[in-house]
């Protein structure tokens, strides 16, 4: 075993370092980061844009990619990289609706639909929202009745998604929809790329908890898409999926962000007093950073294990599965700790000015609700692990 | 980076898992739990003709010369098969003491007999303080014309029954900083005022106390400087938290496992339990904990070997696995219901070795506390 980066890899980690430094300083100025602030309103929209734009400029959003679509061929440790340094200094520099769209078209698309859509995607041209979840296909995706009929060169899509997280932003939209009712249920789907300003497409906003514009819900009332836009063959539409959702499980940024928010946390609790004391010396606050210190260092061990399994195996399910669940319910568990040890001022909104931190953790211990539901549920993945990993039977 | 285990520890785990597997069946396991000396000296002397007693020594002293990584491969299959005996007291504790701090007379004395299985030893490090800490370092060794008297009482002591030499941890310079004033002596164990008494404990891994009383120690035996011990002792507990973590891994995957086949035989209310959520659920967060622990032991090892100084890792890694062994464990008995519960079945055996694992070179409180020293709270 060798846990070194590679000279190469040492140096491209310094080329983002240095790069995400300085677009961290450009951030607004009520930034907190985060996957969901971007959607919120037009100056995090502008902010995100910027960056994802120079980001692409450096060839830096499709560095696992082959290179004749734009790619740099390089394996999930220098993508694992890359977004840790992003996600450290808290910059949007990483679409995740791009990353799954394009494993999906790298995993399973014509060359045509490579050529036609893949450089555009690198070139950050492309803001993709997700059309997979419908009210009554959640968890049990594969469930989905929105229906897409043949008709001439297009199909005719109708029905209606929910969870659909930037829509209002987006320019175009990446949809699961049935074209097949009479086989078993991950048989007959079909996945379509397709423009969100063709007519048949109406959005309507679901606010979060936190009164945030993030979820939109989608409709769909006889939507024509070409069949050139149809990514893989025709009813093979779960495979694709199914490439796509499991790249998003990988994860390694996250634990680069919550890395990011401990520092904060730390400093908080070395300078903040209670009771005429630190509260980095009360040892029940001791304990606490502590072990959330040693979770967050078992996921980062475990981001580079699945990393380096899935540029040998893209199709290792169990460990990303793992890595997303884990990391998304220690999201949950950091921020309400973090809200726990901050006392009176932890729940304060930013604006005030007894806000602390910004008033990331009382934002994050709610956004991060979504992200144990989001992607496929915590209970979902352990499905996955009990079923593919450990090979348990499955209720019929 | 290369996350792979490398063609020769894989190699030598295989080899051992076989060899286990053939040689060591629990039925033995359970027997020796309750034999007095505790371990086959068969099965010993099997073990130091395949190298693994010589594993980690210089070649220079008829040794393997392998790392860190490869005694964890080791150590993951003796965790596995439950492996009584002095294997890690002479291996893991003792000879890297000698490797680290004896003279050369005492090296080519002493290693050569470990690396071919003729010499046991034991360390006798805690007291009735019950704290791998400098502080709890009470036994007192006072200089006296040609030798050191050593009186005090070591407690928790494994193997002290069978060992050839104890290698004893004792104060020199009584009125010092806890880290200052340490020394280590070679000790026959039958020397006079010595008084070896069994303990029984949880997972039956023949602990003792050792009493010392005005017991004669040649200044010849002095291992290393006087009152300089302490920074060898620091770096064989950090190796150690690291070599008991692999013998806890090893557990880890027996247990998930044993507990998944299990779940898909076993039948009630129509179904095999492994096809119900909520047994799905337990072994899916067994499954990630036996994994993440696998991995942060390997790490440790990586960065030991590596002379990387890695407190922070190693106490990270022993807090992760003791809670992933411990639950685990706990939770495999769960799935196998009542028969979990018997001494019939194997579980046990990990259950028991999982709660007194947990403890030796850093509990949970200890590695959380050296974690929060590392980040500077």
């Amino acid at each position: 075993m060798d846990f070194n980066l590679t000279t190469e890899q040492k140096a491209l980690k310094a080329e983002f370092d240095e790069f995400f430094k300085e677009e961290e300083k450009r951030a607004p100025e009520n930034w907190i980061g985060g996957f969901e602030t971007r959607f919120e309103n037009d100056e995090n929209w502008e902010y995100y844009r910027s960056c994802i734009d120079n980001a692409a400029k450096k060839g830096w959003l499709s560095l696992p990619w082959p290179k004749q679509y734009g790619g740099r061929e390089l394996s999930y440790i220098e993508q694992a990289l890359f977004a840790q340094s992003a996600e450290y200094h808290r910059v949007p520099a990483i679409d995740v609706h791009l990353s799954i769209v394009s494993a999906g078209i790298l995993a399973f698309g014509s060359d045509e639909i490579k050529n036609e859509w893949l450089p555009r995607m690198s070139k950050g041209e492309i803001d993709f929202a997700q059309c997979w979840s419908e009210p009554n296909a959640g968890s049990d995706l594969a469930s989905l009745t929105t229906k897409a009929v043949e008709d001439g060169d297009d199909y005719i899509i109708n029905g209606q998604k929910i969870w659909t997280t930037g829509a209002h932003r987006a320019n175009h939209l990446f949809i699961v929809a049935r074209t097949n009712p009479d086989v078993k249920n991950t048989k007959g789907l079909t996945y379509f790329l397709c423009d969100i300003n063709l007519p048949g497409i109406e959005i309507r906003r679901l606010d979060y908890m936190n009164r945030a514009h993030v979820y939109n819900e989608v409709f769909f009332d006889d939507l024509r898409v070409p069949k050139k836009n149809i990514v893989g063959d025709v009813n093979n539409g779960w495979y694709v999926t199914m490439a796509g959702a499991n790249f998003e499980r990988s994860g390694a940024g996250g634990i680069a962000a919550m890395q990011r928010d401990m520092e904060d946390l730390v400093q908080f609790c070395k300078e903040h007093t209670r009771n005429g004391q630190a509260l980095s010396k009360d040892p029940m606050v001791r304990r606490k950073l502590a072990q959330i210190t040693v979770e967050i260092e078992k996921a980062r061990q475990w981001a580079y294990w699945v990393s380096w399994q899935q540029s040998a195996d893209p199709w290792a399910f169990s460990e990303p599965s793992a890595a997303k669940y884990f990391m998304t319910e220690l999201l949950v568990h950091l921020s309400n700790t973090a809200v726990e040890i901050m006392g009176l001022y932890g729940t304060l909104k930013q604006g005030s000015k007894w806000a602390l931190l910004k008033g990331k953790f009382e934002s994050m211990c709610q956004a991060t609700l979504g992200f144990t539901i989001a992607g496929g549920s915590s209970e979902t993945q352990k499905n996955i692990i009990a079923w593919m990993g450990l090979g348990l039977p499955r209720m019929k | 980076m290369d996350l792979e285990l490398t063609e020769e520890q894989q190699l030598l785990k295989n080899s051992a898992r076989d060899f286990f597997e053939k040689e060591l069946p629990k039925e033995t396991v359970k027997e020796l739990e309750v034999d007095e000396l505790g371990y086959s000296t068969e099965l010993w002397k099997k073990m130091a003709e395949l190298g693994w007693c010589g594993l980690t020594i210089p070649e220079q002293y008829e040794g393997a010369e392998f790392g860190m990584q490869e005694l964890v491969m080791l150590l993951d299959e003796m965790g596995r098969a439950c492996l009584p005996g002095p294997f890690f007291s002479t291996i893991v504790l003792g000879a890297p003491i000698i490797m680290a701090a004896a003279s050369e007379e005492q090296k080519s004395e002493l290693l050569p007999k470990v690396a071919s299985g003729d010499l046991i030893l034991a360390l006798a490090l805690t007291e009735p303080s019950a704290t791998y800490d400098p502080a709890g370092v009470n036994t007192s060794a006072i200089f006296d014309k040609d030798s050191y008297v050593l009186n005090g009482t070591k407690l928790f002591i494994h193997d002290a029954h069978c060992a050839d030499y104890l290698i004893c941890v004792a104060k020199t310079k009584v009125w010092s900083k806890p880290e200052e004033g340490i020394s280590l002596f070679l000790v026959d164990p039958k020397s006079p005022g010595i008084t070896i008494t069994p303990l029984e404990s949880i997972a039956d891994d023949h602990q003792n106390e050792v009493s010392l009383e005005n017991v004669k120690v040649p200044a010849a035996n002095l291992i290393g400087k006087e009152g300089q011990a302490w920074p060898v002792m620091k770096r064989v507990l950090q190796e150690a938290a690291i070599a008991k973590c692999a013998e806890m891994i090893g557990g880890c995957d027996w247990t998930v496992e044993t507990s998944a086949a299990y779940a898909k035989e076993r039948v009630q209310y129509g179904h095999p339990i492994g096809a119900y959520g909520s047994i799905q659920h337990y072994l899916a967060d067994m499954w990630i904990e036996a994994g993440m622990a696998r991995r942060m032991t390997y790490y440790a090892a990586w960065c030991l070997d590596q002379g990387i100084p890695c407190t922070m890792e190693v106490a990270t890694t022993k807090t992760c696995v003791n809670e992933a062994y411990k639950h685990c464990t706990r939770m495999g008995v769960q799935i196998l219901g009542g028969i979990g519960t018997t001494h019939d079945h194997d579980i046990g055996l990990f259950y028991r070795r999982s709660r007194q694992a947990a403890l030796l070179f850093g509990d949970t409180e200890d590695s959380l506390n050296k974690v929060a020293e590392e980040m500077s709270l």
